[in-house]
Parts: C-alpha cells; sequence; structure tokens
C-alpha cells in the first residue's frame, strides 16, 4: 500500500531508517524553518515504526491539545480492541494511530500525515489527511 | 435553647468512644459536655498497651487527642478526678476542687486491677498491669533485674509475662487455681496451654497460693502455703479487675453484691439521669472485661440521650487471641455448664492441638468451644454458636484435621444477614453484602468501606469468604485480568515468567497472551522481567515497553520538560556534591525544589540537555534517584547517635546501608523508606513501606506503612533485630512484595489484601512457612548484585543517546516548551505567557 503512495509528490524526506525506534516513538520536525508561513510553519510529527504491524509506519502531531503538550511520540503504543493506539504520557488519552481520533473524547482528532520507506529513507507527505 | 448540661467522667477506650459518638451526631449541639480523665492524658488503646513494650509510643497508642475534643467543643479536664457526686443537688466535685452541675451523667470509670491483701503487697517493687506508668514503671524496676513474677494467670496474667520476657527477664507465673485461663478454658485446654507455655521458656506455678512478700538480701522473695518459695526481682499482680464503682457508691447507686454499677437494658443505673458504660457497670450481675461490649454500651448511651431507644441485653464474650505464640479460642459456655451438655474433645499431643466443642442435649446446637494450639476453626464455630445454625450430623468434623473429603465448610451463604462478620466494629453479613452491591469489589474497598477486618482482623478469612460467595451471587466474574492481552494476575503473570525463564515481552505475549500489548501490561511485564533478570531497561527487546518517565529516566512535567533526581542516599551530602547540584542547576536553567524524601529534585531539563546534565552529575559521583521508576525511591533518616543526644543507634549509616542495597529494585510500584535513631521517631518510618527504629538492642521494624492520599500507620513487624536479621526480613518481605502484588499496588494496599494478613507475611517471612525464604534471598541477592546505574551506562552507549533528541532530524528545540521566572527561579510558561516570534502576516 505504501509502495503505491510513493509516487505522490507530496512526499518529502524526513529522516532515516536508523532513525526510527522499533515499536516506539521518534519525533521530527518538518516544514521549511527558515520560511515562517502559515502553510509551510515547522510542524512536530511523531513518527511511530512497528515491524510487525501492516502498515509499519505511522504519522500524526507530536502536540497533545488535551495535555497542552508535545509528547505525543512519547507515549507507549497500546493495542485497544484491536485498533493500534498511543497512550500521551501525561493523562494517558489513547489516540488512534490509524486516524487520530482521541478515543475518549473523539471531538478531539490529531492530524495524521502518510508516511513511507523509500530505501533507508523515510518519507512523509506533509498534507494531513485521506490515505 | 438552653444546652444540657452532660458530664462524663472517665476517658477511658469506652468513654472516648461514646464522645466520639456523640460528637459525629448533629444532636451532639444540644449538650454541654465537660469530660473528667483521672490520667494525665486523653484516652488510649488499652488493648495494644503490650505494644508500649515493642516499640509503640504513648502517642500511636492515643485514642483521644486534645484538639479533636477542641473541635469538638467538648470540654476536657486531664489529671482531674472526680471526688464525689451529689445527687440532690446534681454536682460533681473533683479533686481540683471544682464543682459542675449535670443534668445528665455518665460514669465510665472503667475498673482497677484487683491486688490480694498479701502481706508485703505494697513493696515498691510491685506492680500492676493496666496504665502506660506502670509500664513505664515495669520497664524501669526491670533494668538490671534477672527475674519476673506475675500473679495471676488468666489472659492478663499471660500477657503481662510475656512483656516480662521481651523485657529480658526470667519470667514466672504464678497462679492460684488448678489451671491457666481458667474462665476461658477447661482443664484439658488449659493443661495444654501450660505446657506449651513452659516449653517458650515461662515457667507456671499451679495451684499456688502465695501467703508472703518480703525483702530479702535487696530482692523479694515470695512465700507460698506448704513451704515453697520463690525468689524474684519484681512482682506484677493480674489477679483480676474490679470494677471501679467507689462514687457511685457514695452517691448510694444500687451496685451488685460484688461491685458494679447496677445498670438496665438502657444502661441507666438506679438514678434515671446517671448512666454507667464500660467495665464498672454490672448488666445482668456481670460485668463485660471486654471493649467491644464496653462501646455496645457507649452506643446505646448516645442513642438514648438522643432520643432514641435500643436495648443492650449482655454481649458474647468469646475471644480468640495468641498468648505467647500460643494460639488460644474460648467461645460462649466453654466449661459445658449448662445441662444435658454434652462434649467432643480432640488431641493432638504431639502436635499440641486441643479443640472441645460443647453441644446441647440435641447434639444440634453449639454452647461453646474450647481450642489452644490452632485457632484456624474458631470463626466457623463462632458463627454456628452466635447464629444458633443447626450443626452438620457429625459435628465432630468441625475440629478434626482435614483429611480427605475434608470437614463441611460453613459457607458465608448459610449465615444470616444479621450473623455478626465483625466483632470489632460489629460489622454484620447484612452491610458487607450492601457494600458488595454497592460496588465494592475487592477486600480492601470492602475494609474502607465498613470498617470491617480492620480491628484485630482474625475474620478477614470469613469476610474473603462473604465478598466472593456474593460477587458470584451477582454474576460478576472476579477479573483481575491485568488487561485485555494476558488473561492472568500480576502474580501469575510473574510466575510463569519466573518458571518458564521468559525474558521478553514479545515471548511472553506469543505464549501467554493475545494481541499487541498496551500501556498497562507492557510497563507491568517490563516491571516483571527487571525485578526478575535486571537486565538494562534499555536493552533493545525492553525499550517499547517503558512508559516515557522510564524510557527517558527522568520524570516528565506538565509541559513536556522533565525533572532530574539524583540519588541522594539517606540524604547525606558533602558540601561539594551541594554545590554541584548548584552549578549545574544555573548551568541548565532548572528549577531547584527539596523533597520530602531529603533529596533535591532539578526542574525543568529539555529531552535533549538530559545526556549532558546527567554526565556532569555521574561525573561529581552522583548516581541515577530512579524517581522516575516503580522502585524504591528514599531511605529517610535522622542523624542518630552520631550527634542527637537522644540517639541510640546510627541510622544514618543503616540509612545507607539499605538504601545503597535496594536502589535499583523494580517493584509493582514505589518502594519508600526511613530509618529513625530512637522512637521519637524524626524520620517518620512509621508512614514508610519499611520503617525502621532504633531500640537499645537493635531495630525495630514496621512494614506497609504509606503517607500521601491513603495514609496507612505501618504494622510492627518485629522487634530488636540484629543487623543480619533485620535486611534478612527485609530482603524476603520486599521480594514476597514484588512477587505477589497487583499491578500498581503499593504495600499498604497489598497487606490489607493478603488473605491472613500480618501474621501471614510473619509466618513467611519468619517461621518460612511456604519454604520460599532462601529462594526469595537469592533473587535479592541476584538483583543486588547486578545493580548499574542506568544513567551511566545510557551516557556510555551512542545508540541509547539517540534517544535523547526532541527531533531525530534537527538540532533545533522545541519552542513549545518555554519557561517564565517566578521568584528568582524558572517555571513552565502558562497559555498565554509564551510569547511567540512574530509570524509574517
Ligand atoms: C493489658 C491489657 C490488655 C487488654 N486486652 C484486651 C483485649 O485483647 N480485648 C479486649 O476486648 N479487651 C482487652 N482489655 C480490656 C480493655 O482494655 C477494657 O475492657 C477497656 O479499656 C475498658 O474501657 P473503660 O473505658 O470501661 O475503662 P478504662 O479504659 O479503664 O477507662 C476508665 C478511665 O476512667 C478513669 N477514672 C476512673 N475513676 C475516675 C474518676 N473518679 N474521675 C475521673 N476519671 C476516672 C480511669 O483513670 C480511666 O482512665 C485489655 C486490658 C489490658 C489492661
Amino acid at each position: 500500500m505504501n509502495q503505491i503512495a510513493i509516487t505522490h509528490t507530496q512526499w518529502q524526506p524526513i529522516c532515516q531508517r536508523s532513525d526510527l525506534v522499533a515499536d516506539s516513538g521518534v519525533c521530527v520536525l518538518t516544514g521549511d524553518r527558515t520560511l515562517r508561513t502559515v502553510s509551510a510553519a515547522p510542524k512536530s510529527i511523531a513518527l511511530f515504526f512497528i515491524p510487525h504491524a501492516e502498515p509499519q509506519l505511522y504519522a500524526i502531531d507530536n502536540w497533545d491539545p488535551l495535555a497542552g503538550a508535545g509528547v505525543i511520540a512519547r507515549g507507549l503504543l497500546a493495542e485497544i480492541d484491536g485498533e493500534l493506539t498511543v497512550a500521551s504520557p501525561l493523562y494517558k488519552h489513547h489516540y488512534r494511530l490509524r486516524d487520530g481520533i482521541c478515543l475518549e473524547d473523539n471531538s478531539v482528532r490529531l492530524g495524521t500525515y502518510a508516511a513511507a520507506f523509500d530505501g533507508d529513507k523515510v518519507l512523509i507527505a506533509t498534507e494531513p489527511g485521506n490515505h | 435553647m438552653v444546652k444540657q448540661k452532660l458530664i462524663v467522667i472517665g476517658n477511658g477506650m469506652v468513654g472516648h468512644h461514646f464522645l466520639e459518638q456523640l460528637a459525629a451526631r448533629p444532636e451532639k449541639s444540644l449538650f454541654e459536655v465537660t469530660v473528667f480523665c483521672a490520667e494525665p492524658r486523653p484516652a488510649y488503646d488499652r488493648v495494644h498497651l503490650s505494644e508500649y513494650f515493642g516499640g509503640r509510643s504513648a502517642e500511636d497508642l492515643a485514642l483521644g487527642k486534645v484538639e479533636r475534643y477542641r473541635e469538638w467543643g467538648f470540654e476536657l479536664l486531664l489529671n482531674d478526678a472526680v471526688t464525689a457526686i451529689d445527687r440532690d443537688r446534681k454536682t460533681v466535685t473533683a479533686a481540683s476542687g471544682m464543682e459542675k452541675s449535670y443534668d445528665r451523667l455518665v460514669l465510665a470509670t472503667g475498673s482497677y486491677p484487683f491486688v490480694p491483701p498479701i502481706p508485703g503487697h505494697e513493696h515498691e517493687k510491685c506492680f500492676v498491669y493496666r496504665t502506660l506508668e506502670d509500664l513505664d514503671a515495669i520497664r524501669a524496676a526491670a533494668r538490671g533485674a534477672r527475674r519476673g513474677v506475675v500473679v495471676g494467670g488468666g489472659l492478663l496474667g499471660l500477657e503481662a509475662a510475656n512483656a516480662l520476657k521481651e523485657l529480658g527477664l526470667e519470667a514466672h507465673v504464678v497462679e492460684f487455681a488448678p489451671g491457666l485461663m481458667s474462665v476461658q478454658l477447661d482443664a484439658g485446654g488449659s493443661e495444654l496451654l501450660k505446657n506449651k507455655i513452659e516449653d517458650l521458656g515461662v515457667t507456671v506455678h499451679t495451684s499456688t497460693a502465695t501467703e508472703l512478700i518480703e525483702e530479702v538480701d535487696g530482692r523479694l522473695c515470695m512465700r507460698f502455703q506448704g513451704d515453697r518459695e520463690l525468689i524474684t526481682d519484681l512482682i506484677v499482680f493480674s489477679a483480676g479487675i474490679r470494677p471501679e464503682d467507689s462514687l457511685a457508691r457514695s452517691a448510694h447507686l444500687q451496685l451488685g453484691e460484688r461491685g458494679g454499677i447496677v445498670i438496665d437494658e438502657s444502661c441507666r443505673t438506679s438514678d434515671e439521669n446517671i448512666f454507667a458504660i464500660g467495665e464498672c457497670a454490672l448488666y445482668d450481675n456481670r460485668i463485660f472485661g471486654l471493649v467491644a461490649p464496653g462501646y455496645t454500651m457507649a452506643r446505646n448511651t448516645v442513642a438514648q440521650l438522643c432520643g432514641e431507644s435500643m436495648s443492650f441485653t449482655g454481649a458474647d464474650m468469646s475471644t480468640k487471641l495468641k498468648l505467647l505464640g500460643v494460639q488460644v479460642g474460648s467461645i460462649g459456655d466453654a466449661h459445658g455448664r449448662a445441662e444435658g451438655a454434652a462434649a467432643i474433645t480432640f488431641v493432638d499431643e504431639q502436635t499440641g492441638v486441643y479443640k472441645r466443642m460443647i453441644t446441647d442435649n440435641t447434639g444440634k446446637k453449639l454452647l461453646g468451644a474450647v481450642l489452644v494450639g490452632d485457632t484456624g476453626d474458631y470463626d466457623q464455630l463462632l458463627q454456628y454458636h452466635l447464629n444458633a445454625i443447626d450443626l452438620p450430623e457429625h459435628p465432630e468434623q468441625l475440629i478434626l484435621p482435614a483429611a480427605d473429603g475434608a470437614a463441611p465448610a460453613l459457607g458465608a451463604g448459610a449465615l444470616p444477614a444479621a450473623a455478626t462478620i465483625c466483632s470489632c466494629h460489629n460489622v454484620s453479613k447484612g452491610q458487607i453484602v450492601d457494600a458488595v452491591q454497592g460496588g465494592c469489589c475487592s477486600l480492601g474497598e470492602v475494609k474502607d468501606a465498613t470498617r470491617a477486618s480492620t480491628g484485630c482482623g482474625g475474620c478477614s478469612a470469613l469476610l474473603k469468604n462473604v465478598i466472593d460467595e456474593e460477587l458470584a451471587a451477582l454474576g460478576m466474574e472476579v477479573n483481575n485480568h491485568l488487561c485485555a492481552h494476558f488473561p492472568f494476575t500480576r502474580q501469575e503473570l510473574f510466575h510463569l515468567v519466573q518458571v518458564e525463564e521468559i525474558r521478553t515481552f514479545e515471548e511472553l505475549l506469543t505464549k501467554h497472551g493475545s494481541g499487541r500489548g498496551c500501556e498497562l501490561c507492557k510497563p507491568t511485564v517490563a516491571s516483571i522481567l527487571a525485578s526478575l533478570w535486571n537486565e538494562h531497561i534499555h536493552r533493545k527487546p525492553h525499550v517499547g515497553l517503558q512508559d516515557t518517565n522510564d524510557t527517558f529516566m527522568a520524570n516528565m512535567q506538565k509541559n513536556g520538560s522533565y525533572s532530574v533526581v539524583p540519588r541522594i542516599p539517606g540524604g547525606e551530602i558533602t558540601p561539594d556534591k551541594l554545590i554541584v547540584l548548584g552549578q549545574v542547576a544555573k548551568k541548565y536553567n532548572l528549577y531547584t525544589k527539596i523533597t520530602g524524601g531529603q533529596r533535591v529534585d532539578l526542574f525543568g531539563a529539555r529531552l535533549e540537555e538530559l545526556p549532558e546534565i546527567w554526565r556532569e552529575l555521574i561525573d561529581a559521583g552522583f548516581e541515577t534517584g530512579h524517581a522516575y521508576g516503580k522502585s524504591l525511591r528514599t531511605v529517610k533518616s535522622c542523624v542518630g547517635s552520631t550527634w542527637c543526644r537522644f540517639g541510640v543507634q546510627d541510622s544514618v549509616a543503616m540509612a545507607l546501608h539499605i538504601e545503597n542495597r535496594y536502589k535499583g529494585l523494580r517493584s509493582p510500584h514505589k518502594i519508600k523508606m526511613a530509618v529513625s535513631g530512637c522512637t521519637r521517631e524524626c524520620a517518620e518510618a512509621q508512614s514508610k513501606d519499611i520503617g525502621v527504629i532504633a531500640t537499645e538492642n537493635g531495630w525495630n521494624l514496621f512494614v506497609c506503612g504509606n503517607g500521601g492520599m491513603r495514609p496507612r500507620h505501618a504494622d510492627l513487624f518485629a522487634t530488636d533485630l540484629d543487623d543480619t536479621t533485620l535486611i534478612q526480613y527485609i530482603d524476603r518481605i520486599l521480594m514476597f512484595y514484588v512477587r505477589t502484588a497487583d499491578k500498581l499496588q503499593r504495600t499498604s494496599v497489598w497487606l490489607e489484601n493478603l488473605e491472613g494478613g500480618l501474621d501471614y507475611l510473619r509466618a513467611v517471612v519468619i517461621e518460612d512457612k511456604l519454604g520460599i525464604g532462601a529462594e526469595l534471598e537469592t533473587q535479592m541477592a541476584n538483583v543486588v548484585g547486578t545493580y548499574q546505574c542506568e544513567w551511566k551506562t545510557a551516557i556510555e552507549d551512542p545508540e541509547m543517546l539517540k534517544r535523547f533528541r526532541q527531533f531525530v532530524n534537527t538540532d533545533t528545540p522545541d519552542d513549545k516548551i518555554a519557561f517564565v521566572e517566578e521568584r528568582g527561579q524558572p517555571r513552565p510558561a502558562r497559555e498565554g505567557e509564551i510569547v511567540r516570534i512574530a509570524e509574517p502576516a
């Protein structure tokens, strides 16, 4: 599935495969950090690499609006009713990796992004949304 | 409205309970209350008086606090006994000369120890055993003494003999009657008790009448009938109690033939404005020398004063206790005095067990029972007796040792709702069932809600039975599963991991779980793996299992920054190290605060700064403080005998030893400890999971205390231990806790949920009942031997260090973390305080 999406024009390389930690999260900063325009404003995004899952790679906003802190990348991966989620470390809200919806309060939703490997590179599509 | 004047004479256990009950009711405001207390301090727990020798202080035993009385608006006059009651003028006069008038009067004057009028009994080395002052005097006299004699072989006498033994004296008991505890036990039971007690090194002289006590060469000589004698250094009289009825006598209230203030079912004396409660009161020609009936009288009288009717119709005097380590139980008519009574007796001379049941003439009802050496059947027999339940066809099965086709256990279901389960707090089966129906699902929750089993704890097994049956009846599966991924309790998982030598989460999940795990099971399993195998928590397979605090070995704060907490063992720190802490804090702009655990927390470190900060701390000789882990936090200590004029042991050295031994132990929850250098207890050890208090002879060990949200006073586990035994016990207790506790269960809750409670824990640790003592010690030795400072290992490993990057693709710091200054230090900026770099329009 991810392989097909690689042709998408919005993809940008974001880090190396070796930067990822299996079954855990890391954080990346996207966007052009010299240009402070709204659309290209830097954004911190959490990347989760789960070798035994399909897909293997998830990109989701690092900012937890319910905690008011950028900490999602440091949350624990948790499977809840068959769905992969991340439990935010401060107040343990669960956010679904697939669509960013908060299980405890579904009016809250984090942005999710397409992510994929290209050899040793990790690519990410910065426009949030449908993939 | 004019308030009624209420005077209470006597502030013992029952008088206090009366006032506590009154204070809890709205009708309190109708009374102007004055309390006269002859003792120099308000009420204390006389039932546990002997623990005063075991290390508990007068303060620990206090029931009534002066401030509490002030809060209630009751006037409390200490050290002032009432000397006369004038019923015509309705006044009382006190020793101080004060006169006060009353509308209602409550006599709660208790009783006094009976001292037989043997010539010489007033010698200064003759004592009684009733008040804290008595115990102080006995302790003083025991210094330098060799032998102590107790006159009286009843329940209290044996308790006093034990106390003498613990004070290091050679203890003797002299009893006039042919057997010990003749009120509660029949001849067979008392003979066996005597043998067992003699085995424990207490010499028992029964059928022995003392005729004279005289001083010979600075010691005491007791001369007995029949020309025998015994030389001793001190004597404690415990020959029964007499109701303190002298005030009532001179006020011409009706008394019993052998004393005691006569009361009716409403606890009124022969004067309708005067009540009598507790050990001074006589109902149906009986004195009730236990607290529970006294408390019932107190509640009854409060009800009367509030215009309700309730009646006191006597009380069950069954008792179960441990005397000098020997279990003794007595239920109902232990002597089989009723007409047509029949007895069934079981004796095992080899193990020293004696059991006897008394049935009525039909053989269907249990009138009484005597148990010596093994009181395991007590609860069940008591229920048969109290609730008049029909005995099974072969009642002897109830006291025979369980063979195959074991004794037909009386299920909790057979008990009526009115059956009393906990007699200390008068909790019925119905109340427990209500609590379960109201949502309490565990032993601990029910205890909290009903207070059942929080007194002597003797009913805990039965209580658990009632709860389990009710849960089953509600169709509720008692589900202690860790989470959706593992259908096991933490304890079961621990066992599986240990027995199958499982080393990774994946392996455990594949073998015994399902799915991918969650934030509940991952850290729990990580903790189990660490307790057992103690590999670095950052080793590859364990990385994704840790809570963020464990992952980054620091505590995340509300804005996503971290606190840094180096270990300061025992709270002892050199000036140089203190300076380093200051320098590091200054360099990285960290907020500093001194904690209750006697160390310094540094707040506001950014993720990427953690390794540098730790490198500097480690270079200066610091180690990780594990503030982030479910593990040993701190061992608080006072300065101890090195500096303090009161200290009796070197508490700092012991605290250092303990902290260095257990640092790094991963456990179901955090563990706090403390060591105090004397009974003044400046380190507050009795509010810790493990508390150690110095005595002149060694260390007293307290366990399972807690401060915080749900305070629990620690239990005294063992006394006067030497260093080696102390450590051995702590090793065993901690490992047993690590093995058997639920996830995130502090030791306090663990102990409350442990079937058999403190006694069971003692049996496992001290008597090694399960035969796992050595194994627990080996396991602990393994953890101690494989200790590593996780931070030291981490900063030397480039792979691990990679994790401490805010962004893996740039060194830019996170601009969402911002601080402002307050009181000269940084604190997280609140929303609206963050000044962002202006964004172009
Ligand atoms: C060592 C020991 C162990 C015990 N163990 C147990 C046990 O395991 N289980 C159990 O149920 N019971 C036990 N008891 C008995 C229990 O302590 C008593 O039943 C209980 O204390 C009775 O309470 P009370 O208030 O009636 O009397 P007390 O506690 O004796 O209080 C009476 C108070 O009134 C004061 N007073 C007397 N006269 C006057 C006056 N004129 N003016 C002012 N004040 C006055 C006295 O000084 C005293 O403080 C034990 C007792 C002892 C001594």
